[in-house]
């Protein structure tokens, strides 16, 4: 008898998920072309915060490393676009990525809190200088041009995207990696005595995390068709992904989604309107978000639902 | 030799000069506050644009309104801290959330401070020239202001630091960083004491604003690199160190004027090497316990 509400519960959430996903891969048969464009910007936010979110969430460790992930992934698509086929390029970009990831993730072992925010900003400013000085002395350039690909394939590629990064965080959840993760994020001593190797498993993840910002930075490059450093190691990058995150809640899988969508489309609707101070409003809605939601939207959805069963055991 | 040698000491301890008064500002609001105050840079942008328009709009002298703009932002920085970062260190469980939850709240502030700079000021590179005529010094000729602006942070600095060693004031503010929980119950009013420390972080941003503004060229976009260098600065010193700060800005500034005596667009690289390297090896700094 209560099997039936059960098995519809988990039934509903994937079946919503299948229909959205067909939705979103049916979309430029039908749909204009300025939604593709809309929603190509959307899923690379909520591809940039459900990243963020593999690694940063459970541990609680404050990557601001973001932009470095996603300027070396458009770097990659500047330098290799001519030469090989797309997904290969993607794939290069995002593995590249995934390799400065480890490095620094090794390097950062033995830091903590402050200092881990403080070296994944530097490791981004630094990455970025170099390359800007790199560029100005060396090859005597400021920026790159990039290969243009029509909107239609880019969508497709940061649809794949989307889709792998929510099976990984998905499947990272629910495997033994990510309730050491959790343990580590609740006391990373106490974990490392339980027998979690700690730094095995926040290497992997950080680097794991990482393919798919230096992915969509590659992707991404093709659209904007032109770079330079500080576009592509803008710190809005490393800044976003966290403010998403954190706005949409780290404790449901759906939160940085939701957040994701939200800032892609506030930011769409404001940036036409005040193309210059768009940033303002992301700094009251910040603000406000901290002062009154500190668990995110996910835990305003999640205060809504047991409301209810609150009032129940208090008028029993 | 000697006068490439005289410039590059002048440079570095004009440049580290400022470093030490925007890091011990800084270094205050972490290391008491528990405050990463993101949006640092932004109080040093809004001294400097103060002062530039103080000068251009009414002739006020620069020197004059660094007095003006710093009590002016000890007074913001003091009620922000009241109104947003007492209420978030009463609804965080812990210590390392309401850290994450300040951090946050900072990044907020630095879009808000920032867009509102904008929009009163434009997206425009301003300067002013103040004191820019030449003045002959152990035989080779500097502008005024490039030799006053190291004095004055010199100044201030030494300044800060005896208040904080030798006040009452200070003394509380130094045992709230120790224990705050103790301190208060000793009497220390700590919710006062801590917003005070994010007004006075406030306070030397706003006067290494001024210097800056004498000195530099000045833009509402130019915040984050300060904070930045604060950083970089604090961590070298020693996270919640004051004098570590105060030396460790002198330090980076001798250091990015050698090296940018050699390539002038290394010395920012140079800057984040040494942080990382020091992040890796010593995270707790030169004075660092």
């Amino acid at each position: 008898m209560n099997i039936a509400p059960v098995t519809s519960k988990r039934l509903f959430p994937l079946g919503l998920l299948f229909l959205v996903l067909i939705l979103l891969s049916t979309l430029p048969i039908y749909g204009p072309k300025y939604a593709v464009i809309l929603l190509t910007d959307i899923l690379l936010y909520v591809i940039l915060a459900l990243s963020w979110a593999i690694f940063s969430g459970p541990t609680g460790y404050i990557s601001l490393a973001s932009a470095a992930f996603f300027g070396a992934g458009m770097y990659t698509s500047a330098f290799l676009g001519k030469a090989l086929p797309l997904f290969v390029v993607v794939g290069i970009g995002g593995l590249i990525s995934s390799c400065l990831a480890f490095m620094a993730g090794t390097l950062t072992l033995r830091l903590r809190g402050m200092y881990f925010i403080m070296f994944t900003f530097g490791l981004s400013q630094l990455i970025k200088h170099l390359i800007l000085w790199w560029e100005a002395h060396v090859s005597g350039t400021i920026g790159r041009f990039v290969i243009i690909i029509d909107v239609i394939t880019v969508y497709y590629v940061i649809l794949v995207l989307f889709v792998m990064a929510l099976l990984i965080a998905y499947l990272i959840r629910r495997s033994r990696l990510g309730l050491a993760l959790q343990s580590i994020g609740e006391n990373e001593d106490a974990a490392a005595h339980r027998g979690v190797n700690v730094t095995v498993v926040k290497v992997i993840t950080f680097a794991l995390s990482a393919f798919f910002i230096g992915a969509a930075g590659a992707i991404m490059a093709t659209r904007w068709t032109y770079i330079d450093p500080s576009i592509s190691f803008n710190p809005l990058y490393s800044f976003m992904p966290v403010l998403m995150a954190i706005f949409g809640g780290l404790g449901q899988l759906y939160g940085p989604i939701i957040g994701g969508v939200i800032f892609a489309y506030l930011e769409e609707v404001l940036i036409t309107r005040f193309a210059y101070y768009y940033m303002l409003f992301f700094g009251i809605i910040l603000v406000i978000v901290i002062l009154y939601l500190p668990n995110g939207f996910v835990g305003l959805i999640q205060k809504w639902r047991k409301r209810p069963l609150e009032g129940q055991h208090a008028s029993t | 030799m000697y006068v490439k040698l005289l410039n590059i000491i002048i440079d570095g301890l004009l440049t580290g000069g400022i470093y030490s008064v925007i890091a011990m500002g800084f270094g205050l609001q972490y290391g008491v506050a528990r405050v990463l105050n993101v949006s640092h840079g932004e109080f040093i942008m809004i001294g400097a644009f103060a002062t530039w328009s103080l000068y251009t709009l009414f002739g006020v002298n620069p020197l004059v309104s660094l007095v003006i703009c710093g009590p002016v932002l000890l007074i913001i920085g003091f009620f922000i801290h009241r109104t947003l970062f007492t209420r978030i260190r009463n609804s965080s469980e812990s210590l390392a959330v309401v850290e994450g939850n300040s951090l946050l709240a900072s990044f907020g502030l630095l879009f808000i401070i920032q867009n509102i700079a904008l929009l009163i000021w434009g997206p425009f590179v301003r300067g002013l020239s103040f004191l820019s005529y030449p003045v002959h010094f152990a035989g080779t000729t500097f502008g005024a202001n490039r030799l006053m602006t190291p004095a004055f942070a010199v100044g201030i600095s030494v300044a800060f630091y005896l208040f904080l060693a030798n006040t009452r004031i200070g003394k509380a503010i130094r045992s709230a960083a120790q224990e705050p929980a103790i301190a208060g119950l000793m009497g220390v009013n700590i919710n006062q004491v801590l917003a005070l420390c994010f007004g006075l972080g406030a306070l030397m941003a706003s006067f290494a604003g001024s210097l800056l503004s004498i000195t530099y060229t000045i833009s509402p976009t130019m915040g984050l690199e300060y904070t930045a260098i604060s950083f970089i600065v604090v961590v070298l010193g020693g996270l919640g160190s004051i004098p570590g700060s105060f030396i460790g800005g002198f330090i980076l500034g001798l250091i990015g004027s050698i090296v940018s005596y050699f390539e002038p667009g290394l010395s920012l690289i140079a800057y984040y090497v040494i942080f990382m390297l020091l992040l890796m090896v010593r995270p707790k700094g030169i004075l660092g316990k």
